[in-house]
């Protein structure tokens, strides 16, 4: 029996409509819209608005001197501020020629790594409660507060470190820093990370909420410079920590996950989770490989090869480090007569990552596109820098 | 095969011969200069022909050098090869005023958003672009701030951007500026 009240398709508006989702959509990660034009449930274009944080990093940049430019760096990808701070100390460090001590690049990897997972403890965690997951969302941020702790300890700020300089760190780790991050590794490996991988990675209504969709053929992700867990969802096993190592990364052992498309095609938004939960494990062995290391190290001043006055000579560098969202790359030119940057620009993973945007999206449901957004796993501030 | 910068060049220069003047091996990372009106082809090139494979346009940057003579824009290229793991740089001369080039968008789709933000930061123009707005400022900003001849604005929408010179004066005077609302309508230049 037909329902009375049921509309027939004449009566229906079948126009496109335009919808404005963010600046202030709570899935969009900080400030970000998109400008969607739906038929229906179905989107039939994608065009993302972003600048709403551009706070002119690079025009500052040029108008401090190189450690000035530091804390700035940190406020890019403030989720994961060591990764940043840590590019462009490698860059800056590259055009000076400066070697840093194995010690200081063990403390690096160290705090990389703990803030790799730190950042991918947000990364899945919100993604988790992007498409209706709350509880894991609470697991994975007790952890990072864990970690948090951990760094506050050492340099004083939870947040925004200011923690790798030009040359060396700006704290040396404290007494008990290895038993108390032994600790927390022991708890993260035991607790957080099996309940990670049952709680939402395993989890029925995750997979089939994730699986097949925003499939990003690997091409089209070289093609629009897709980096780190993106990319290596799409099934390309490319790590600078493995291919270009810096800071001593080849003497640890560890896997590069990849997506493997256990459900569906692969690089789908599931595939790019699972990379980064098992990425999260594999720094945890970074960690400890590297905490072995630093016990056997003779304790050096960690500032001893921080230069008094960085004033590197004519030239430009592109340097290029695997920060937790990918390859952030850092393009420093230096004139050789002001102790200014002449010029830095950065390449952000993040942005590459919102640049595919539009083309992932076409076609895909409504409801998918926060499934999308989460699973790019951008970070507005690196984006609008 | 990885091929490093000079054989790498050699290729280009058997292919496009002229359109390259320069190759600066010395450099930390050697790059060659490019003629701005060969750059679609050069890029096309490099990421067809098979033993160069140049399929990812890592960073993309401007630089503005208006004290070198004469004075230019640079367009920077770093290129990345995934299949054999060489780099490359690429660098095109633009002249200060009225900047153009072609888009590199159809070898690489990252070059769309990277050149909306050199179009936007620095005034640098892409012909053949599909989509050409501005990026990172809001739409109605005028003039581009990464240039190094940029001078802020005194006012945008009617807001201050920097102290006026009469602001300078009041807080010489001893007067709070800046908080609660403005005790004069500054003209707008934007608007109206």
């Amino acid at each position: 029996m037909a329902i009375e009240t049921a509309w027939t398709a004449a009566e229906l508006d079948t126009d496109e409509m335009v919808l404005q989702m963010g600046p202030q959509h709570p899935s969009t990660h900080g400030v970000l819209r998109i400008e969607l034009r739906t038929d229906g449930e179905v989107v039939k274009a994608a065009r993302p608005h972003i600048g709403y944080l551009h706070r002119c990093f690079e025009k500052h940049s040029e108008n401090v001197d190189y450690p000035g430019v530091i804390p700035y760096t940190d406020r890019m990808d403030y989720v994961a501020s060591m990764g940043n701070s840590l590019g462009y100390a490698l860059a800056v460090e590259k055009l000076m020629a400066i070697e840093v001590s194995p010690y200081v690049q063990t403390i690096r990897v160290i705090m990389a790594e703990l803030q790799r997972i730190a950042s991918h403890c947000i990364a899945v965690g919100t993604y988790g409660m992007d498409i209706g997951a709350f509880t894991p969302f609470l697991h994975l941020l007790r952890d990072r507060e864990k970690i948090l702790d951990l760094f506050e300890w050492t340099c004083g700020a939870r947040l925004l470190y200011n923690y790798n300089w030009i040359g060396g760190l700006s704290h040396d780790v404290p007494d008990g820093f290895v038993r108390a991050c032994r600790q927390f590794l022991r708890e993260y490996e035991a607790i957080t990370h099996p309940e990670l991988m049952d709680l939402l990675i395993g989890n029925k209504i995750f997979i089939k909420r994730t699986a097949g969709v925003g499939v990003c053929p690997v091409e089209l992700a070289i093609n629009y410079d897709l980096t780190g867990p993106n990319l290596r969802g799409s099934g390309l096993p490319r790590d600078l920590r493995k291919d270009e190592p810096y800071s001593g990364y080849e003497n640890y052992q560890f896997e590069v996950p990849v997506g493997k498309g256990e459900y569906g095609p692969v690089g789908s938004c599931f595939d790019r989770n699972i990379v980064r939960a098992h990425e999260m494990a594999e720094s945890a062995k970074i960690i400890h490989q590297a905490m072995d290391r630093l016990e056997k190290l003779d304790k050096s001043d960690v500032r001893e090869k921080v230069p008094k006055r960085v004033k590197p000579a004519k030239g430009e560098i592109y340097a290029r480090s695997e920060a937790p969202r990918g390859q952030l790359g850092y393009y420093v030119v230096a004139d050789g007569t002001g102790v200014n940057p002449y010029r830095v620009k950065v390449k952000s993973p993040c942005f590459t990552a919102m640049s595919v945007f539009h083309v992932l999206a076409k076609g895909m449901y409504l409801a998918d596109i926060i499934a999308l957004i989460g699973s790019l796993d951008v970070v507005l501030g690196e984006i609008d820098r | 095969m990885s091929l490093d910068a000079a054989a790498i060049h050699e290729r280009l220069q058997a292919k496009f011969g002229q359109k390259l003047s320069h190759f600066e091996a010395a450099a930390k990372q050697p790059f060659a200069v490019v003629a701005a009106d060969a750059i679609a082809d050069v890029a096309a090139f490099l990421k067809a022909d098979p033993e160069l494979a140049f399929d990812n346009l890592m960073c993309l940057s401007a630089v503005d050098y208006p004290k070198e003579m004469p004075p230019r824009m640079e367009m920077v290229y770093h290129l990345l090869s995934y299949r054999h793991a060489h780099q490359f740089v690429l660098k095109v001369h633009l002249p200060r005023e009225e900047p153009r080039l072609p888009s590199v968008e159809a070898s690489w789709g990252v070059a769309n958003w990277h050149e909306r933000e050199a179009f936007d930061l620095f005034g640098i123009v892409f012909e053949g672009h599909s989509d050409l707005r501005r990026i990172l400022l809001p739409d109605d900003w005028q003039g581009h701030p990464l240039r190094k001849d940029w001078q802020d604005p005194d006012f945008y929408n009617g807001m201050h951007v920097k102290p006026t010179a009469q602001m300078a004066e009041r807080a010489a005077g001893g007067e709070a500026i800046g908080i609660g609302p403005f005790a004069f309508t500054p003209p707008n230049k934007h608007v109206g």
